[in-house]
């Protein structure tokens, strides 16, 4: 199993660590409902260095990734980022990531851990095939960076103390806007993002520098609650707001469209991998798409792969790919997929759990919304 | 780590308080400690006969959820219905307000199987 640079940390903190992706990851310090409530109120650090970073540079590489992702690139300018997908020809998800513009030419994925080697492979083969490849490089640096995510309502407050003074501060960013910093002589990559769907940062940083920038930011937080916070709390605060995990609402037999996504594929932009695929199934409507659920009342929290249905119906008209226990509204949530004629908000579901049917309903996206969220200038 | 020296204890990290040929059952500190924010606790249902390791309650954290093993072989005389409301008593008091069943020992020599408040905190330890 791999180990992140800040592992040392971690069991210093005396984090509970699991298996992620091939990585061992804390899962939680002192408990995940803790953490989560922690970052919804105030503040929570994540080490998210296992995440890969993929650098495109060149002439064409706006041209080339436009190609690959289904956003549509030209819409950024250096500084910004933008949330995409990796499609197959088939229209099928390798992965779903984050593109940042740094310069002209000059950009950086930010790619699920357990999708790095698999990523970066489709994205070679599909540099060799393409006419201008001279004037495109590709290099992983996944192993050279960390990074850390620094999210929830009081981080704007601090987070400028955690780089190097005169240079950005990070609280000036927009949401999506990524600018270079300097920590402890170092640059680092400072956005306005994350997976939590509260107001924060994500800070990629050389692997070596990663143990004092965790320790700056953790000083600097202590008196604004910032509590470290493992990969469980992350589950359950992207599921209250809806945000697709790989593996669990994403995969290769799953489309964009049928994940909802559809607001990152830009049809009307020029060709790329799976268009007309996902052209076809617009025009046709997704046979079944992803929804979000609440449970009805007191009963065990939903969990990957339970079955979904609808009273009287013959047969599952759905599965659940993410569920859990919401920590903000104290009832079992979830996310799944459903028949498209099932997948309207106030439908009555049902869950089955261990042989029996509870009573769930279908709700619109997301589950929670932060009070404080954050806002865009673009 | 909290391991009272007045109960025995299963491998599977359940905790038995003896009463006669009846015994109480929950889950013990260390096991609590591991799952974190119990939400929901699934008892078994008064009367059911059950083996000894057979699964027969489920303790929802907001993670996973964990079987609950019949330590000994038995038939189900109570369950903490007060968890239906308050799950988080298996945090709070996993050796009190926590318990989770009454099972009526039907085969006394599955006795021995059972840990040692000693031989619990051992392999405990040892992982």
């Amino acid at each position: 199993m791999k180990r992140t640079p800040l592992h040392a940390i971690h069991q210093k903190l005396g984090a509970r660590m699991i298996e992620f992706g091939g990585w061992e990851m804390p899962v939680f310090y002192t408990s995940i409902a803790d953490e989560h409530l922690a970052t919804r109120n105030a503040a929570g650090i994540f080490d998210i260095s296992h995440m890969g970073e993929i650098w495109a540079k060149g002439e064409s590489v706006g041209d080339f990734l436009n190609l690959l992702l289904t956003n549509n690139i030209n819409k950024l300018r250096p500084g910004l980022g933008q949330y995409t997908l990796l499609c197959q020809e088939s229209g099928g998800v390798i992965d779903d990531l984050y593109v940042y513009q740094l310069a002209a030419d000059e950009f950086l994925m930010v790619v699920n851990a357990a999708r790095i080697e698999d990523d970066f492979a489709w994205m070679q083969k599909q540099w060799q095939a393409w006419p201008r490849r001279d004037s495109v490089k590709l290099t992983n640096a996944s192993d050279d960076f960390g990074a850390v995510a620094v999210q929830g309502p009081k981080v704007a407050n601090f987070i400028d103390s955690c780089v190097e003074r005169g240079g950005i501060r990070p609280s000036e960013l927009g949401k999506n806007e990524i600018a270079r910093a300097q920590f402890a002589g170092k640059d680092i990559y400072v956005s306005r993002t994350g997976y939590t769907g509260e107001d924060g940062f994500e800070m990629v940083a050389p692997a070596p520098a990663m143990e004092t920038l965790w320790n700056a930011i953790t000083d600097a937080g202590r008196a604004h609650g910032l509590k470290p916070a493992g990969l469980g709390a992350r589950d359950t605060l992207r599921t209250e707001v809806c945000y697709p995990l790989y593996g669990h609402e994403l995969d290769l037999e799953t489309t964009p469209l049928e994940a909802g996504l559809g607001f990152f594929v830009a049809l009307d932009k020029s060709e790329f991998l799976g268009r007309q695929i996902l052209l076809a199934q617009k025009a046709a409507g997704p046979k079944r798409k992803l929804v979000a659920f609440k449970m009805q009342g007191r009963c065990a929290p939903p969990r990957p792969g339970y079955l979904i249905w609808t009273a009287g119906s013959a047969g599952p008209v759905g599965k659940v790919t993410s569920g859990t226990q919401s920590p903000t509204l104290s009832v079992g949530i979830g996310l799944g997929y459903v028949e498209q004629n099932f997948a309207t908000p106030n439908t009555a579901i049902e869950i089955e759990i261990r042989g029996q049917r509870a009573p769930a309903t279908i709700v619109a996206r997301p589950i929670y919304k932060p009070t404080k969220a954050p806002t865009s200038k673009i | 780590m909290n391991v009272p020296a007045d109960l025995k204890y299963a491998k599977s990290h359940e905790w038995l308080r003896m009463k006669g040929d009846t015994a109480v059952v929950g889950i013990t500190d260390h096991a609590q400690s591991e799952l974190t924010d119990v939400v929901f606790v699934e008892t078994p249902s008064v009367g059911r006969k059950v083996k000894a390791g057979e699964g027969c309650a489920v303790v929802e954290s907001v993670k996973t959820a964990s079987d609950i093993y019949a330590p000994v072989s038995g038939e189900i005389i109570a369950a903490n219905t007060q968890l239906a409301q308050h799950p988080e008593l298996v945090n709070s008091d996993p050796y009190g307000q926590g318990w989770i069943f009454e099972i009526k020992v039907s085969q006394a020599s599955e006795m021995a199987q059972l840990l040692t408040p000693e031989a619990y905190t051992s392999q405990v330890s040892a992982t």
